[in-house]
């Protein structure tokens, strides 16, 4: 080789230089993978706005989230007239949040819309949070006009700067003629390979710029093809290693649901006969009823997850990226474990853990071929044994279920609400969650059996998402009961979006699980800081001043509003909530502040010194 | 900690250095040095970037520099396959007394004399990281006074080009 070596070739994106693996490896192709109905427009002269929001229908967009202000005004003229759904929102944080939970629902790419500054500024959290979880985004700013950029005009912020960091691409627009394939880009940048979070800054003269409009552009993106195809010698080498494991794991995270994968990952778990963990964004991947199922890893994962990774001779890792709340101390993660480790990011191959087999692609489409590869050697070989495997886990399974003790205060105890309303909503409602104590609650007591049914914010761990997460969710799911299980500390960063879902008809269901506190830091405090309570109290909850009082707040947003404080009232005010369709609900379920979420792995120490309970740790081993 | 030298083909688009800068600088990587310009291919420019790094480390970043959108083919150019040259300006004391040693230096490492004033000359040299070392320490002796140093600029050996198939694929 004459000029050098390339970095690995076999694990990285179809980047040219691994052309060499071209032969077994499928790339998208760029230049025809413009989203939408596909229709031709013939040239057409119109303005920069109209060709925004030209593209956005052409790109088969039906609803944004959004608030105008100075330098996107021109695109909120065509606006007036689209038939996109444009929902305003009350701070462009809720409009990214919104736009992140329609596209968690519906799979479809969200679009939230800002002004340039403070407008563009506000979105950052949301986008640092879709970044974080692969969510497909397209958030659209405007920018002051090219000729003051870079002179601190008014509202002027370099958003496309700040957001580099935080999103898959960006882009700044300064002319009319651009705008369409940009956006064309932006879309496809956003909803394929590993999805994420696109910026489109379009500077004010750009969108009152003449241009002729066509359609499709044609998308130039030489940089960019995603592999999707695994490479059949590694998907042959992962059968390998399945079939010769006595003790696998299925390691199911997040990307099994943005690739729509789980009917192919029901199919793969029934073959093998593995244990299957599904991660904090995987919930729902796989049925948590199906017996193979053994619970959430992590931090706060089930006894059964968390050991069966400790004790495995093989992770089946796919879509999932090692997280350091799955791993805990890295160094003792699954530390007996051969690593088989599919996704579509490269990068991700390797990141924490190191890969014996790496696979680079979709889910989708390594899954099924993994299966094929693993029937194949059990026709020859015989099906595995996992015999004394299974009968490890399944005690681990009942002797450390998922539970919770009475609060002693006699307040009421928040996981058993929680359940309540899973129970009482069903598998086929969307629940939303926080961040803290209740959403790991949501994680835990909540039954799981279809994707796209629970919302977090995993990664980020993005206090307010859940209110406007929501409202976006039930604009992509309108036929569906959506839940935003919220704590009071959260609450209180989102709650304007209320007035947005009042006002637009956007009937979510808002449970606030109120303990008075930012729970999980307390939490924290109580186990970690000798009970110092610094500055975590509220004062929302039981004998407090109840500031803010959440049922007046509620009722001040048009809302459904009630209080629950007794265990009697719960299945009664969940059953009126869920009759109510015409308008928000708020319920304020004001629980015991002394409730803690369990198991834990305290932070900092292996995952084998998993707690059940306050310094109580599982006998691995029986004494026979 | 091991030096390695990485070849980065860019889309030459606005932005793109600031993307791959701070790609290195949020993994904590210091850049040795870097070299940015434009190729025998209209619309792509070349980033020769020289990091110390773990070999690890290394990969992840250069898996990350190349899910960067604008980022196009990196090639990593070791040592043995490759030509690598350096540029130097140095600013050197030399008076009536002393220029004749300095000529002789400059002369003795075929470097050039590319302005001269009644106290000082500009030397101008280009060559390998150590020869350009060694240049400076003879140098330093009459009084460096300025000195002004390009990025390490790497080619592979042979005939290939390193936009050949990168550009063919799209």
């Amino acid at each position: 080789m004459s000029k050098g070596t390339p970095i690995s070739p076999s694990l990285m994106a179809s980047k040219p230089s691994a052309a060499k693996a071209a032969d077994s490896v499928d790339t998208v192709d760029s230049a025809s993978a413009v989203l939408g109905p596909n229709r031709v427009v013939e040239p057409t002269e119109m303005t920069g706005s109209e060709a925004i929001v030209r593209s956005l229908e052409e790109l088969g967009v039906d609803d944004v989230f959004g608030l105008p202000g100075g330098a996107i005004l021109p695109t909120y003229d065509p606006l007036m007239a689209s038939k996109i759904n444009h929902v305003l929102v009350r701070h462009e944080q809720g409009a990214g949040h919104a736009a992140q939970g329609y596209a968690m629902v519906t799979g479809r790419v969200g679009v939230c819309i800002a002004t340039s500054g403070p407008g563009a500024t506000n979105l950052v959290t949301a986008i640092a949070d879709a970044h974080m979880d692969s969510v497909p985004l397209v958030a659209i700013t405007g920018q002051v006009a090219s000729s003051v950029i870079g002179t601190d005009a008014f509202q002027e912020a370099d958003i496309v700067g700040i957001t580099m960091p935080i999103t898959k691409h960006s882009f700044l627009v300064t002319r009319a003629e651009d705008i369409p394939r940009t956006l064309a880009e932006a879309f496809h940048l956003a909803s394929t390979g590993r999805p994420g979070p696109v910026l489109v800054d379009v500077t004010k003269d750009a969108q009152q710029g003449k241009m002729t409009f066509s359609w499709p552009p044609k998308i130039d993106l030489p940089g960019y093809r995603p592999v999707t195809r695994g490479h059949s010698k590694q998907v042959r080498e992962a059968a390998k290693l399945i079939a010769a494991s006595s003790k696998p794991v299925l390691y199911v995270g997040g990307g099994v649901v943005k690739a729509d994968a789980s009917a192919e990952l029901l199919a793969l778990a029934e073959v093998t006969g593995a244990p299957v963990v599904t991660t904090l964004t995987a919930r729902g991947a796989f049925p948590d009823s199906h017996p193979q199922h053994v619970g959430m890893p992590g931090m706060h994962g089930s006894v059964s997850a968390v050991t069966a990774l400790q004790q495995a001779d093989l992770l089946i890792t796919l879509g999932a990226r090692f997280d350091d709340r799955v791993t805990g101390v890295l160094s003792s993660f699954a530390p007996t474990a051969k690593v088989i480790h599919a996704d579509i990011d490269p990068a991700e191959i390797s990141k924490n853990r190191t890969a014996d087999v790496p696979i680079v692609g979709s889910v989708k489409e390594i899954i099924p071929e993994l299966t094929e590869a693993i029937r194949a050697l059990q026709e020859k070989e015989g099906g595995p044994d996992l015999d004394a495997w299974w009968t490890f886990l399944s005690r681990l399974r009942d002797d450390y279920p998922l539970g919770w003790t009475e609060p002693e205060d006699g307040l009421l105890a928040p996981q058993r609400i929680i359940k309540r309303i899973g129970e009482l909503t069903g598998p086929e409602g969307v629940y939303v969650a926080g961040v803290g104590q209740h959403q790991m609650w949501a994680a835990q007591f909540i039954d799981y059996e279809r994707p796209r049914a629970w919302l977090n914010s995993a990664g980020l761990g993005t206090m307010g998402y859940s209110v406007p997460a929501a409202m976006g969710a039930k604009v992509g799911n309108p036929d569906r009961v959506v839940w935003a299980i919220d704590g009071d500390g959260c609450f209180q960063m989102t709650n304007q979006e209320l007035a947005t879902c009042t006002l637009n008809k956007i009937p979510i269901k808002v449970a606030v699980i109120n303990n008075s506190s930012l729970g999980m830091v307390r939490q924290w405090q109580t186990l970690f800081y000798d009970g110092r309570y610094s500055n975590t109290d509220l004062h929302t909850g039981a004998e407090t001043v109840r500031v803010p009082d959440f049922v007046k707040l509620g009722e001040a947003y048009g809302c459904a509003s009630f209080r629950v404080e007794r265990e009697d009232e719960i299945d009664e005010v969940i059953a009126k909530a869920l009759e109510i369709n015409d308008r928000p609900v708020v319920i304020d379920f004001v629980v015991s502040p002394n409730a803690m979420v369990w198991p834990m792995v305290p932070s900092g120490v292996s995952n084998d010194l998993i707690q059940v309970a306050r310094n109580s740790t599982p006998v691995w081993e029986e004494e026979d | 900690m091991a030096r390695h030298t990485l070849s980065v083909l860019v889309e030459d688009k606005p932005g793109v250095l600031t993307r791959v800068a701070g790609l290195f600088a949020r993994r904590a990587f210091n850049i040795h040095s870097l070299a940015v310009g434009p190729t025998e291919v209209e619309g792509i420019s070349r980033i020769t970037v020289v990091v110390d790094a773990e070999g690890d480390l290394l990969e992840q970043v250069t898996k990350q520099l190349n899910k960067l959108i604008n980022v196009i083919k990196i090639v990593e150019l070791l040592p043995e396959n490759s030509v690598r040259r350096d540029h130097i300006l140095v600013k050197v004391r030399a008076d009536a007394a002393t220029r004749i040693q300095v000529t002789q230096a400059v002369e003795l490492f075929r470097a050039s004399i590319v302005d001269v004033s009644t106290d000082a000359v500009v030397v101008e040299a280009t060559g390998t990281t150590e020869k350009l070392e060694a240049l400076l320490t003879v140098l330093e002796p009459f009084g460096v006074r300025e000195i002004v140093q390009s990025g390490t600029l790497a080619i592979g050996r042979g005939s290939r080009s390193m936009s050949d198939r990168a550009l063919r694929a799209s």
